[in-house]
């Protein structure tokens, strides 16, 4: 067992604002799966088995421990808890055979949760999603800053997850703070 | 009282006054005032000087068509030039001052050009500063500069912050007045989507200006109650202090809301406006009408507006601009004016041009008049009245309302390339080819009447929506035409205002014509009618009537300028939102920038990474004395660099060796599993593109690299290919430059430093040179290993998951630290492949091909690649082409810069004898003198020779020789080490 | 400018990045006999019509799709927009 230590990709603790709370999610490790030429028949296959059910356009799967949604044509996302990260691209690689490519997305995404009951008002001032149109386990990549992001409605209620570029965490973490003081 | 012209009613709140100045002086207003219905109430008429000539002004509207009253709004950072006091909603504590004067504002200096209008006409500027040339721009420039302008910046700042948002609905409604707001009822009762943006802070539109009653109750009490029912909707949003400043492509519209434009100061956090885009299946505009003036002698004095202002500030605002009043109108809109003003109690006298005017009980109305001329240095004082039998009157009056008809407010169906076309009942122009998906209702489309405004609406909104059934009973509402004869003007008036903001009168448009410039977009540029702030929203249509009647012509051959965004004025703030200063983009930063922080590295930014320059240390003085240390140590012991920065795309699927075969001009598809190679991209033309190195991890997965500068344009290309040439290749791409954390350890003790950290075997035997390989790192971790060179030394780049790349340099640092390990910068990696010749974007710089490069043979004539084909071009081939050289002075103190260009010895220095130019250029440490790398003709034929290298710009001429590029270890023993 | 990609429906066109005439699908064959001539129409040679364009526009801040669009250059009209790999296969690039 290797002793190098894992670093968040912001490390910064939860912070309400007005009625808003933003926090750094670092629970999630992630892979993307691509299914090779010819085979997107048996790769949704895998994928409703690790999924439950294969994401739909636009859509994710939002399920413990594996969640997943759909990046591009033929190409979704997989999130599972962190504690699996070390094994999560070979165990899907083991899965998913020569179906599909699996690539290591871990390090490559900065994931905030944003929480309250602000947030529409504040998506509104942060990218061009129909936030209110959208409904728990829409997705849509979009631009937050000039940033490519994904950005997942995780309830009706009030809850949207962010999946930004992790060498722009402190960026976005900073157009998410002051998009929720404009709105506080 | 102070507020002496304040009358009774309105919708103002009389319980809040608040205090405001205006130049200096107090005074009191309400809220619900505007600064200009505050000023008037006070019997401040006065409140700017005009452009050109400095004549006294006061305001000519209560709208944003406004084109006199603009005040300098707040004071020091906030300071805002060229406000208009008639849309400015009053706050407490309000500062605002009268600008384009020089001493007071009742007595300025520069009103001396008042005197001088018959040589300052239409045309002055271009006409008098032509000579002598010498005098433009030491002279006649800066006196017109400082002349010239209204306002001025306050230089500083702009502490505010301005924000963008996007906002999607089934129908945007733009006008909250009665066509607006029962199109937003008929529509939000129906359950779509629906926003309603208004510019003004109350909404309402002209109901709030009228007496005219709905469902018997006021028009203005009917807007209240409507606009409460649709602000208690859910699929409702109403956008007051709203703007929609454009109509673009698709049902996009851009809207500019207020947000704190109304108070001192925005609340901590607030933006001061945001910038809506707006994203609508339908639109109805219902923009309303803004009615027009009437040229006559001296009609622009303090005092004299349009008819409907007076009406607004008498009813909306409860001010009487003066007791006595004369409306002077050529349609029945002006008599509501007048009946609405005798009702407030004032003394109203009409003159109306319209010799079947109706006569009226209440007031005096002389028919088949016309004003002539008017009296009062400050504001108006007397006016002059041509009878209908010839003879003239003078009435003593402090306000004059012109009623000269309304023109529909057509600006946003423009926008999309469409022309309105000319209504002659109206005598005006009404809407014609509209954007996609717009409607238009109420007096926006020549509806004038209330009832018609609310009837339009609803139908607006029903067939936006395509909504069925029966019609809702609408509410009722009075309906009268309004009967206008066209007059624009009044016969033999000279010195007559069209457009107050620019100061062009009619004496001004017969000049133009006169001159030649007869197309209404010549009338516009000789004689500026129609343009700065207020775009000719009061003008126009006046400035055309005269040209047609000259041109003996109909208004509509004449034709219409051509309306643009934006509606109104917009801060340039709100358009840059939140991107200035350090937020004008996103930052990227590299896995080691928190421990090169603590290192106290200077970075630089490249794109929008920031990447470590160099590692200055104490005692150290310069740039170069860092970065010459770096260079040293790496290349005598071992340094690290973090090259997380570079592009790296993972290709994988059973082609991905043809799809690099493709994308490659060198080939790829006989590369064996754990071995890399350096790739030349070409494009389709045959010019280089990008280059970097290909990792064979297996036989269906390799790691591409690319460029820092061009990861994202070559990620696009690669999918390029792979969507629209390949589309049946077996090959998937994901760009994972931000997923791994890649550092590259150099220097003849990078092994030693490396072998404490890898889990594996990396002798030379083991992992020789261009090796590769998934490996562990510390025990475990999972980790990439490339042994590849920038540098020219023994050199392995090492990457790991991201999140443990803080961890990694850390433990490279630890593990070389017996070594003197040295951490450098993007400078000493640049002056490392300088010595080794290698080429950076510097070199392939949009310009240079794989043989200018000296690289000509990589690319395969045993297949086909991108760029291979045109490569071979005979242009590309001449004898003498470029080739890439080294370059080093003859004498070691000099410099060789960039940019400098290669000449033959006692050749003429200029363009037709150019020879070539150097790309890259440093000091070498380990040379002890500059050196460079240059394109020369025919450069592999001349090396040994002596040329002379010139830059006349920056005074640079010396004599170097010509060498080989790379300057160090050429065998490239170093790397095989 | 919207533009209703196949898969996601409305997208702003300020997500996409734009490469100009879908003509670039084209590619002559590099083993033809006039193929410099071949290639250098397909690339410096472009129409420029005032009226239906098919371009193609890449979904950079999207799906990463490229996409050939029909649009009209003078209204700004969007007839027709298809993936660039269905269009790709149909012009026989799949060999």
């Amino acid at each position: 067992m290797h002793d190098l230590m894992l670093a968040p990709a912001l490390g910064c603790a939860p912070q309400t604002i007005g009625t808003v709370t933003i926090t750094e999610n670092t629970g999630v490790a992630l892979a993307s799966v691509a299914a090779r030429h010819g085979k997107s028949a048996s790769c949704e296959r895998v994928l409703k088995s690790v999924l439950g059910a294969v994401p739909d356009i636009g859509k994710a799967v939002l399920r413990d421990p594996e969640a997943g949604f759909w990046m591009g044509p033929d190409q979704w996302m997989i999130g599972a808890p962190m504690e699996t990260h070390e094994t999560l691209a070979d165990h899907l690689k083991t899965k998913f055979g020569a179906d599909a490519s699996i690539t290591e997305q871990s390090g490559g995404w900065v994931i905030f949760d944003v929480v309250g009951e602000k947030m529409p008002d504040m998506c509104e001032i942060l990218c061009n999603v129909p936030i209110r149109k959208m409904d728990a386990g829409d997705v849509q990549r979009t631009l937050i800053h000039q940033l490519g992001c994904f950005v997942i409605r995780r309830t009706n209620a009030d809850h949207i997850r962010i999946l930004g570029p992790r060498s722009s965490a402190q960026s976005l973490h900073h157009v998410l703070t002051t998009a929720a003081m404009a709105v506080a | 009282m102070s507020q002496k012209n304040r009358i009774a009613g309105g919708q103002i709140d009389r319980d809040t006054p608040l205090n405001f100045t205006f130049d200096g002086k107090s005074y009191e207003g309400h809220a619900g005032d505007t600064l200009a219905s505050a000023l008037l109430a006070n019997g401040v008429r006065l409140m700017g000087r005009s452009f050109k000539y400095h004549r006294p002004r006061g305001p000519l509207t209560a709208g944003s068509e406004e084109p006199n009253a603009l005040v300098q709004l707040r004071s020091g950072a906030r300071q805002e030039p060229n406000t208009r006091a008639t849309t400015t909603e009053l706050f407490g504590g309000l500062t605002a001052t009268s600008q384009n004067k020089l001493g007071s504002l009742s007595f300025d200096l520069l009103a001396v050009n008042d005197r001088f209008s018959n040589f300052l006409t239409a045309g002055f500027y271009y006409k008098t500063f032509m000579w002598p040339a010498a005098f433009w721009e030491k002279v006649y420039e800066p006196i017109i500069r400082r002349a010239a302008g209204l306002g001025s910046l306050s230089l500083e700042d702009d502490p505010d912050v301005y924000d963008k948002g996007f906002l999607h609905c089934d129908l945007l409604i733009i006008g909250a007045g009665p066509s607006g707001l029962m199109a937003a009822l008929t529509a939000a009762r129906s359950g779509a989507d629906v926003i309603l943006a208004d510019e003004d802070f109350r909404m309402g539109g002209r109901l709030n200006s009228e007496t005219y009653e709905i469902d018997a109750a006021s028009g203005a009490d009917w807007a209240r109650k409507t606009v409460a029912e649709l602000a208690n909707m859910p699929n409702v949003r109403l956008l007051p202090r709203t703007t929609v400043i454009g109509a673009f492509d698709h049902g996009i519209y851009g809207a500019v809301e207020r947000v704190s434009d109304h108070v001192a100061t925005p609340a901590s956090g607030k933006p001061r406006q945001i910038l809506w885009r707006i994203y609508s299946q339908k639109t109805v505009l219902a923009a309303g009408a803004i009615e027009r003036p009437i040229a006559f002698d001296n009609n622009d004095r303090p005092g004299i507006m349009t008819a409907s202002a007076l009406r607004s500030y008498a009813n909306r605002f409860g001010v009487a601009v003066d007791k006595r009043t004369v409306i002077f109108t050529n349609n029945d809109d002006g008599h509501r004016s007048a009946a609405d003003l005798h009702a407030k109690g004032v003394r109203v006298i009409v003159i109306d041009t319209r010799m079947d005017a109706r006569k009226s009980p209440d007031y005096e109305v002389l028919v088949g008049a016309q004003v002539i001329n008017t009296l009062g240095r400050l504001g108006l004082t007397f006016v002059t009245v041509r009878l209908a039998d010839g003879s003239e009157r003078t009435i003593e009056c402090g306000a004059l309302g012109m009623a000269g008809g309304w023109n529909p407010n057509v600006h946003l169906t423009c926008h999309q390339r469409g022309r309105p076309t000319w209504n002659n009942a109206l005598a005006a122009f009404v809407p014609g080819a509209l954007p996609v998906g717009m409607l238009v209702a109420g007096a926006a489309n020549g509806d004038l009447s209330t009832a018609g405004a609310l009837a339009g609406g609803a139908a607006a909104a029903r067939k936006a929506l395509g909504l069925r059934g029966r019609l809702p009973a609408l509410p009722l509402a009075e309906d009268a035409p309004i009967k206008v004869t066209p007059f624009w003007y009044v016969e033999g008036a000279s010195r007559a205002w069209l457009d107050q903001q620019n100061d062009v009168t009619v004496k001004d448009v017969k000049l133009s014509y006169q001159e030649g410039f007869k197309s209404v977009e010549h009338l516009k540029r000789y004689t500026t009618l129609g343009m700065a702030t207020d775009q000719g929203k009061t003008s126009n249509v006046g400035g055309l009537a005269i040209m047609a009647e000259l041109a003996g012509k109909d208004i509509p051959e004449v034709g219409t300028t051509i309306f643009r965004p934006p509606y109104t004025p917009v801060a340039i703030g709100a358009f840059g939102g939140r991107h200035r200063g350090q937020e004008f983009h996103p930052k990227r930063l590299t896995p080691s920038h928190g421990w090169a922080e603590e290192q106290g590295a200077v970075f630089v930014e490249v794109g929008n990474w920031m990447r470590a320059q160099w590692f200055p240390k104490p005692g150290e003085t310069s740039w170069r004395e860092s970065v010459d240390r770096e260079v040293l140590a790496t290349r005598g012991s071992v340094g690290v660099c973090d090259v997380t920065t570079l592009g790296k795309v993972d290709v994988q699927g059973q082609d991905a060796a043809t799809f690099l075969n493709m994308i490659y001009c060198n080939g790829f598809a006989k590369l064996p599993v754990g071995k890399s190679r350096y790739g030349l991209m070409l494009r389709e033309d045959g010019i280089a593109m990008d280059d970097g190195t290909a990792a064979r991890l297996a036989e269906d997965h390799f790691v591409v690299t690319t460029t820092t500068a061009n990861a994202v344009s070559v990620y696009r290309h690669m999918e390029f290919v792979r969507q629209c040439l390949a589309p049946d290749l077996d090959v998937q791409l994901i760009s994972t430059t931000e997923s791994w954390a890649q550092y590259a350890v150099a220097g003849p003790k990078a092994r030693r430093v490396l072998e404490k950290i890898v889990d594996q075997d990396i002798s030379n035997d083991a992992f020789p040179f261009m090796a590769c390989a998934n490996i562990t790192v510390c025990g475990g971790l999972r980790a990439r290993l490339f042994r590849i060179s920038f540098s020219g030394e023994l050199a392995f780049e090492i990457a790991v998951p991201t999140a443990y790349g803080d961890a990694l340099i850390r433990r490279i640092m630890t593990a070389g630290e017996e070594f003197d390990i040295t951490p450098y910068g993007t400078e000493a990696l640049g002056v490392m492949r300088i010595e080794k010749g290698h080429a950076t974007g510097n070199e392939l710089n949009g310009t240079t091909t794989a043989a200018n490069l000296g690289m000509g043979r990589m690319v395969s004539t045993k297949k086909d690649s991108i760029g291979a084909i045109l490569s071979r071009r005979s242009g590309l081939n001449t004898a003498d082409d470029l080739r890439a050289v080294g370059i080093k002075p003859i004498n070691h103190d000099d410099t060789v810069p960039a940019g400098s260009h290669l000449m033959n010895t006692g050749a003429p220095v200029d363009a037709a004898h150019d020879q070539g130019y150097v790309t890259s250029a440093c000091y070498s440490p380990n040379l002890g003198h500059h050196i460079a790398l240059a394109f020369l003709k025919d450069g592999e034929n001349r090396i040994g020779d002596t040329m002379r290298l010139v830059s006349p710009l920056t005074g640079v001429d010396v004599e170097v020789e010509i060498c080989s590029a790379h300057f160090i270890d050429p065998e490239g023993e170093r790397l095989r080490a | 400018m919207i533009i209703d990609h196949p898969l996601l429906g409305p997208r702003d066109s300020a997500e996409f990045t734009y490469m100009g005439d879908a003509r670039l699908i084209e590619r002559p064959s590099p083993d033809a006999e006039d193929a410099a001539a071949a290639f250098y129409e397909y690339a410096y040679l472009r129409d420029n019509p005032a009226g239906l364009h098919r371009e193609l526009w890449f979904h950079e801040a999207g799906d990463r799709s490229w996409l050939v669009v029909t649009r009209n250059t003078v209204t700004h009209e969007i007839a027709k927009v298809e993936l660039a790999t269905d269009v790709a296969r149909a012009k026989g690039r799949s060999t």
